[in-house]
C-alpha cells in the first residue's frame, strides 16, 4: 500500500521534473533558435566566471532571477485575489494534463510490473480535454483582474479562441479513438505497436503488400486528423500563428500586460508547459508514443523475419528515450513554426476554427467510419 | 463506505442554499447561478442512487440533465443580455412590466 | 473510518462553503468562481461514486464551458451598480431554506440500516457502459437532446443579436 503510493508519487515527480525542465530549456531554444533563424546572435551577455554558454546562462539563470526579484505589482483598482490566482490556474492546468500521458510501456522490477504512466484513468483522453477547458479560466480571470481595457480585450479574444479550438481538437481525435477502440492513452500507445498488416482483414492483399510492413501509427492511419489536431493544439497554446490574444505588436501584451515578476514567469512557464503537453499528445496519439518501430517487449521483431532479443530493462530505456526524442522534436517544430509564419487576424482565426477545422474533422469521422465498416 | 443518507442530506443542503440564492439575491446572473447549483444538487442525488442501486439509468439521466442545463443557461444568459440592453439593470425587482 | 469516508466529509465541507460563497458574496465574479469550485468538487464526488465518465463530463461541460459563458456575460455586462440588500429578506430567505433543508433531511434519512450497495463491476460508470446505455435504451432522448441543443443555439443567437 505504502509502496504503491510511493511509486505513484515518484512517477508524478519524474513527469513534473521532465516537463518543467523541458519548459525551461525550451525558453533557451526559443531565444537562441529565433536568433539563428533571424540571422542574429541573440542573448549572450550574462556570464558566470566568463562562461556564457551560448545564452544558456542568460536564459536559464539570469532571466528567472530577474523575474523573481521584480516588484510584485497589482493594479490598484484590480482584484487582488484574482490577480494572483490567474497565473496559478494557467500553470496548474498545463502541468496536470501530463498525468495521463504514458512515457513508457512497463517497468518490471522483480515481480512488480509498473505501468509507466502517472494515472491510468479509464476516461483517458477526456481528462486532457477537461483540463484544457479549465485552462481558459487562467486567461479570463487574469484579463478581468487587471482592470485594463487592452488586457480585457486580449483575454476575451484568447478565451473565445481557446474554446473554439477545443471543439475542433476533440472532434479530430474521434477518428483515432474509432480506429483504436479505446479512450485510454496507454492502450492507444500499445495499439500502435502492431503492424498494419495484422490489422487488415484477410482479403486486403493489395494494401497488405504495399503498406502492410508499417507499424500502425496514427499518422499512417489518420493523416488528416494529425493535421487538424496539430493545428488545433497550436491554437490552444496561443502561439504564433494564433497569438493575437497576446498580440505583441497590437495589444501590447494582451491579457498579461499588467503582470510582472513571478506571476509573468508563471504565465510564461505555463505557455511552455502547454507546448510540451501538446507535443506529448501528438506523439502519443499519432506517432506511437513510446513505441520504437518493431520493438516488442522482448526485443526487435523485424517484418522480414529476423528477431533481436534484448533484456527487459534495455527495452524500457529505449522506449522512454524514444518518447523523449519525439516530444523534443515536436516542441522544436512548434518553435520553428512560431518564427516562420506571420500571425492570423482574429476573424481569420475564428473562421479557421469553425468553418474549416470543424467540418473537416466531421468529414474525417465519417470517412473513418466508412473505411472501418468496409474493411471488416 | 459512506451511507446513502449522507449523500442525500448533502444534496438537500446544497439545494436549499440554491433556493436562498433564487429567492433573495437581486442580480439576475446570481439567480441563474443558484439555479445551476440546484440542478447540480439533483445530479448528485441521481448519481448517489445510481451507485447504491447498481443501475446505469441514474448516470444517463444526469447526462441529459446536464445537456438541458446547458441549453437553459445559454437561453437564460441571452435573455439577461437583451434585458440589460433595454433596462440597463440586472435587478429582478425592476422588471415588473407584466405585473398587474 | 477509511480514507474515502474522510475524503467525502472534507469535500462536503468545502462544497457547502463554496455554495454559501456563491449565494452570499457581493462581487459577481467571485460568486462565479465559487460556483466553478463547487462544480469541480461535485465532479470529484461523482468520481468517488463510481461515475468517472459523468464526472469528467461535468468538468468539461459545466465547469469548463457553461461557467466560462457566465464569466463572459458578467464581463460583457460589467454591472457596476451594487444591489440593495435588505436584512429582512435575507433572514426570511435563510429561514425558508433552513426549513426546506430540515424537511428534506428528515424525509431522506430513514432510521433503518443502509442496504449494502450492489457490488459494482469494474465497468460500472465507464464510458463503454454509459455509451451502451445511451445508444440502446436511451437513443430517442439522445436524439431529442441534440435537437434541443440546436434550438438553444439558434435561440441564443436570435435573442442576443443587436438590432440592425
Amino acid at each position: 500500500m505504502i509502496v504503491d503510493i510511493a511509486i505513484v508519487a515518484l512517477k508524478a515527480f519524474l513527469v513534473l521534473f521532465m516537463v518543467l525542465n523541458l519548459a525551461g530549456i525550451l525558453g533557451w531554444v526559443e531565444r537562441k533558435g529565433s536568433a539563428l533563424i533571424q540571422d542574429r546572435i541573440g542573448a549572450n551577455r550574462a556570464s558566470v566566471l566568463g562562461f556564457a554558454g551560448m545564452g544558456l546562462v542568460n536564459t536559464l539563470i539570469a532571466d528567472p532571477l530577474k523575474f523573481l526579484t521584480k516588484e510584485d505589482f497589482i493594479p490598484p483598482q484590480g482584484d487582488k485575489l484574482l490577480h494572483t490566482l490567474a497565473p496559478c490556474m494557467a500553470l496548474f492546468t498545463a502541468l496536470v494534463t501530463f498525468a495521463v500521458i504514458p512515457f513508457g510501456d512497463v517497468l518490471v522490477l522483480g515481480d512488480r510490473v509498473i505501468n509507466l504512466q502517472v494515472a491510468n484513468l479509464n476516461i483517458g483522453i477526456l481528462y486532457v480535454f477537461a483540463m484544457g477547458s479549465l485552462g481558459v479560466y487562467g486567461i479570463v480571470i487574469g484579463a478581468w483582474a487587471s482592470n485594463n481595457k487592452f488586457s480585457l480585450l486580449g483575454g476575451v479574444r484568447g478565451s473565445a479562441q481557446m474554446i473554439s479550438y477545443e471543439v475542433a481538437m476533440g472532434l479530430s481525435v474521434i477518428g483515432v479513438l474509432m480506429v483504436f477502440g479505446t479512450l485510454e492513452l496507454q492502450e492507444i500507445a500499445r495499439g500502435q505497436g502492431t503492424l498494419i498488416r495484422d490489422m487488415l482483414p484477410e482479403s486486403a492483399h493489395f494494401l497488405k503488400s504495399t503498406v502492410g510492413w508499417l507499424p500502425a501509427w496514427g499518422i499512417f492511419l489518420q493523416p488528416l486528423a494529425f493535421l487538424l489536431f496539430f493545428t488545433a493544439a497550436v491554437a490552444e497554446t496561443k502561439r504564433i500563428p494564433f497569438d493575437l490574444p497576446e498580440g505583441e505588436s497590437e495589444l501590447v501584451a494582451g491579457y498579461h500586460v499588467e503582470y510582472s515578476g513571478g506571476k509573468f514567469l508563471m504565465f510564461f512557464a505555463g505557455e511552455f508547459a502547454e507546448i510540451v503537453t501538446a507535443a506529448g499528445l501528438v506523439t502519443t496519439l499519432f506517432f506511437g508514443g513510446w513505441q520504437v518501430p518493431y520493438l516488442m517487449r522482448d526485443g526487435f521483431h523485424f517484418p522480414w523475419g529476423e528477431t533481436l532479443l534484448l533484456p527487459q530493462l534495455a527495452v524500457t530505456v529505449l522506449q522512454v528515450a524514444a518518447f523523449t526524442l519525439k516530444v523534443i522534436f515536436f516542441c522544436w517544430l512548434q518553435i520553428l513554426l512560431r518564427w516562420s509564419v506571420p500571425r492570423f487576424r482574429y476573424d481569420q482565426v475564428m473562421r479557421l476554427g469553425w468553418k474549416m477545422l470543424l467540418p473537416l474533422a466531421l468529414l474525417n469521422v465519417i470517412v473513418t467510419a466508412i473505411v472501418i465498416i468496409f474493411l471488416q | 463506505m459512506v451511507p446513502l443518507d449522507h449523500y442525500l442530506i448533502l444534496a438537500a443542503v446544497i439545494f436549499a442554499i440554491g433556493v436562498i440564492g433564487v429567492l433573495v439575491r437581486r442580480n439576475l446572473i446570481v439567480v441563474l447561478m443558484s439555479i445551476e447549483l440546484m440542478l447540480n444538487a439533483v445530479n448528485l442525488t441521481f448519481i448517489a442512487f445510481s451507485r447504491h442501486l447498481g443501475s446505469m439509468q441514474g448516470q444517463v439521466i444526469v447526462f441529459f440533465v446536464m445537456a438541458v442545463a446547458a441549453a437553459e443557461a445559454v437561453i437564460g444568459l441571452a435573455i439577461v443580455i437583451s434585458v440589460f440592453r433595454h433596462r440597463q439593470t440586472l435587478d429582478p425587482q425592476e422588471m415588473q412590466l407584466l405585473k398587474w | 473510518m477509511d480514507t474515502s469516508a474522510v475524503l467525502f466529509y472534507v469535500i462536503s465541507v468545502f462544497l457547502v462553503l463554496s455554495s454559501l460563497m456563491v449565494v452570499f458574496l457581493r462581487n459577481v465574479v467571485h460568486c462565479a468562481l465559487a460556483l466553478v469550485v463547487a462544480l469541480f468538487l461535485i465532479a470529484v464526488l461523482f468520481v468517488m461514486l463510481h461515475a468517472p465518465m459523468v464526472g469528467v463530463l461535468q468538468v468539461l461541460v459545466y465547469a469548463g464551458a457553461i461557467m466560462v459563458l457566465f464569466l463572459f456575460v458578467i464581463m460583457f455586462l460589467n454591472p457596476t451598480a451594487s444591489e440593495p440588500r435588505r436584512k429582512l429578506w435575507w433572514i426570511f430567505g435563510s429561514v425558508a431554506a433552513l426549513l426546506l433543508a430540515g424537511g428534506l433531511a428528515a424525509l431522506l434519512s430513514n432510521g433503518e440500516a443502509p442496504a449494502n450497495p450492489v457490488a459494482a463491476t469494474e465497468m460500472f460508470g465507464s464510458p463503454e457502459m454509459l455509451g451502451k446505455s445511451l445508444f440502446t435504451d436511451f437513443v430517442l432522448p439522445f436524439e431529442i437532446a441534440s435537437v434541443l441543443l440546436l434550438v438553444a443555439i439558434i435561440g441564443a443567437v436570435v435573442l442576443a443579436r443587436r438590432e440592425p
